[in-house]
């Protein structure tokens, strides 16, 4: 086994790390979850209200 | 302090100081920009000193908008975005505001050495090593505050946007300090410990991921979270975001070496640097791809929405510059492009193009915020229109002049007569880009003077909010 070989060997390993990554994200099991992870930017109302008056006091 | 745990608030302060930093410092380095583009077509402009001569600006324009505008820009997104995600006030505020206060320490430093010709000669690395350090310990406690934050987050999911925050400050200290390794001789001079060829492919590992990670993880992170917030819908796909980030860093790190093709790099290097920025035109465009069609369904916001229009602009600059970069990677197409304006042209299309628009878009949206507003509620919408056309008319002047020189000056430079000789001499190529560089200049005015319409905005924005709180209090004595 020379150098090449430990290359070719990196080569499918990036592959399969390329593939796993792929079918972890795009499994059926986990397409809900994503999509409440995609509306997590939206759920921070309360507090984003209360920084904002925190905000207005702090000037005054 | 119990109040301050059951009922967080957000730290706004240190983003806002960045925020306004961010329009500041971009003015000051675009400014400096529009100097050195007209000292090409007037080149009586340098007066005759040293200290305002190309080759000493040069270097304080790329540090002024990279870290000095780009890096104001990604310090406030990143501490607005990691706070709002996480649902958690920064781990500590006076080490945030250490980083702001520190940064722009780095920055004044930055504007005094280069004029005064204090140079590495490292492209986008020219500050010598006092400042070096000085970096360093800014950029540790960055990233303290960064991860710090991360980790006592409410929220269970790292939204992607952190991730390529996250990515960006990881890497970007790594590159930094590997990079500048140097040995010093005398308080403002130093010696690279790399030599010759390996001191150029490190010097392009950095450059490259530079561009990489600076300039595309870290603004990709404040596309992932305004763009989707600015729409009011949630990113197109968040699996594809998944599969974007993994592929867009494990691949972004290989293809420095195309900086350095027909070098003395060995062959196989030169190939593999092509091959890499060839492959890394897939995730490029799955992330453009997610950013656009977040607004699927919601296209007509764009009629009525500037600051929408600054991010969704920003995404076809990176999309176009983005096919651009590894079509220039091929070696027959950089045979013809290597040295000339079209090199200029493509990083352009990318910084102004990509990552000032998306930067304009993404404070315009959080500016009003960490004022007690609702976001993107400027004192003038119509301001914010005529910005973005000043800023895209500049960007289009700029990149068409830099391309139609360096095609120009690319075939010039390789006409042979039939005897073998060449055809042009070098200041005939020159002669021949001289209509290019006054629209470039030209270009570059317009984008500065969209900047200055900002500063006003933000002016009038912070004027009226501190007017609006004045009146507030007095109404409630």
């Amino acid at each position: 086994m020379d150098i090449n070989d430990v290359r070719g060997l990196g080569t499918i390993f990036a592959l399969i790390a390329f593939l796993g990554i792929i079918a972890w994200a795009y499994s059926a099991s986990r397409k809900r979850r994503f999509e409440d992870d995609g509306n997590l930017i939206f759920e921070d109302d309360d507090i984003a209200h209360r920084s904002a008056q925190a905000e207005k006091k702090e000037d005054e | 302090m119990s109040n301050a745990i059951e009922h967080p608030t957000y730290n706004y302060k240190v983003v806002k100081y960045f925020a306004i930093m961010t329009v500041v410092w971009g003015i000051v380095g675009m400014a400096v920009g529009v100097l050195i583009a007209s000292q090409l077509y007037w080149p009586e402009l340098n007066f005759d000193t040293p200290y305002l001569t190309f080759s000493r600006l040069r270097p304080l324009h790329t540090n002024a908008v990279i870290f000095a505008f780009g890096g104001c820009a990604l310090f406030a997104s990143s501490y607005y975005v990691v706070q709002r995600t996480c649902q958690a006030r920064l781990i500590s505020d006076s080490l945030a505001m250490f980083t702001f206060w520190g940064w722009q320490a780095v920055i004044v430093a930055a504007a005094i050495t280069l004029p005064l010709g204090l140079t590495s000669s490292k492209e986008y690395a020219e500050l010598e090593w006092p400042i070096d350090i000085a970096i360093t310990i800014v950029w540790i406690c960055y990233a303290i505050v960064f991860f710090g934050t991360i980790a006592k987050r409410s929220q269970k999911h790292i939204y992607v946007a952190n991730w390529f925050f996250g990515a960006f400050i990881l890497t970007i200290a790594i590159l930094h300090i590997f990079n500048s390794m140097a040995i010093p001789v005398t308080a403002f001079k130093s010696y690279s410990v790399y030599a010759g060829t390996v001191d150029a492919m490190v010097q392009w590992w950095y450059g490259h991921n530079a561009v990489g990670f600076f300039l595309t993880a870290g603004f990709l992170g404040i596309m992932y979270y305004f763009v989707p917030k600015q729409a009011e819908r949630p990113v197109y796909s968040y699996r594809l975001s998944i599969v974007h980030f993994w592929s867009l860093i494990s691949i972004y790190v290989w293809a420095g070496a195309h900086h350095l093709h027909y070098s003395a790099l060995p062959d196989w290097a030169q190939s593999a640097g092509m091959v890499m920025s060839l492959i890394l035109l897939a995730p490029s465009w799955g992330g453009m791809i997610n950013g656009m069609m977040t607004l699927s369904g919601a296209w007509h916001k764009l009629r009525t929405d500037p600051i929408l229009r600054f991010l969704v602009v920003s995404l076809s600059f990176y999309g176009m510059s983005t096919f651009e970069g590894p079509m220039m990677s091929i070696k027959t197409v950089n045979a013809l492009s290597h040295n000339t304006d079209w090199t200029v042209g493509h990083v352009h299309s990318g910084a102004l193009g990509w990552v000032a628009m998306v930067s304009i878009g993404a404070i315009y949206n959080l500016l009003p915020v960490t004022l007690g507003k609702k976001q993107g509620d400027m004192y003038s919408t119509n301001l914010i229109n005529i910005h973005f056309w000043l800023a895209t008319i500049g960007t289009v002047l700029y990149i068409v002049a830099m391309w139609v020189n360096g095609i120009t000056q690319g075939m010039m430079w390789r006409a042979v007569n039939e005897d073998g000789t060449l055809a042009y001499s070098f200041v005939e190529s020159l002669e021949a880009s001289y209509n290019g560089y006054l629209v470039r200049a030209i270009g570059g005015a317009v984008f500065l003077s969209g900047m200055l319409v900002m500063a006003y905005n933000v002016f009038m924005t912070v004027r009226s909010a501190k007017a609006e709180e004045q009146a507030a209090a007095l109404a409630k004595a």
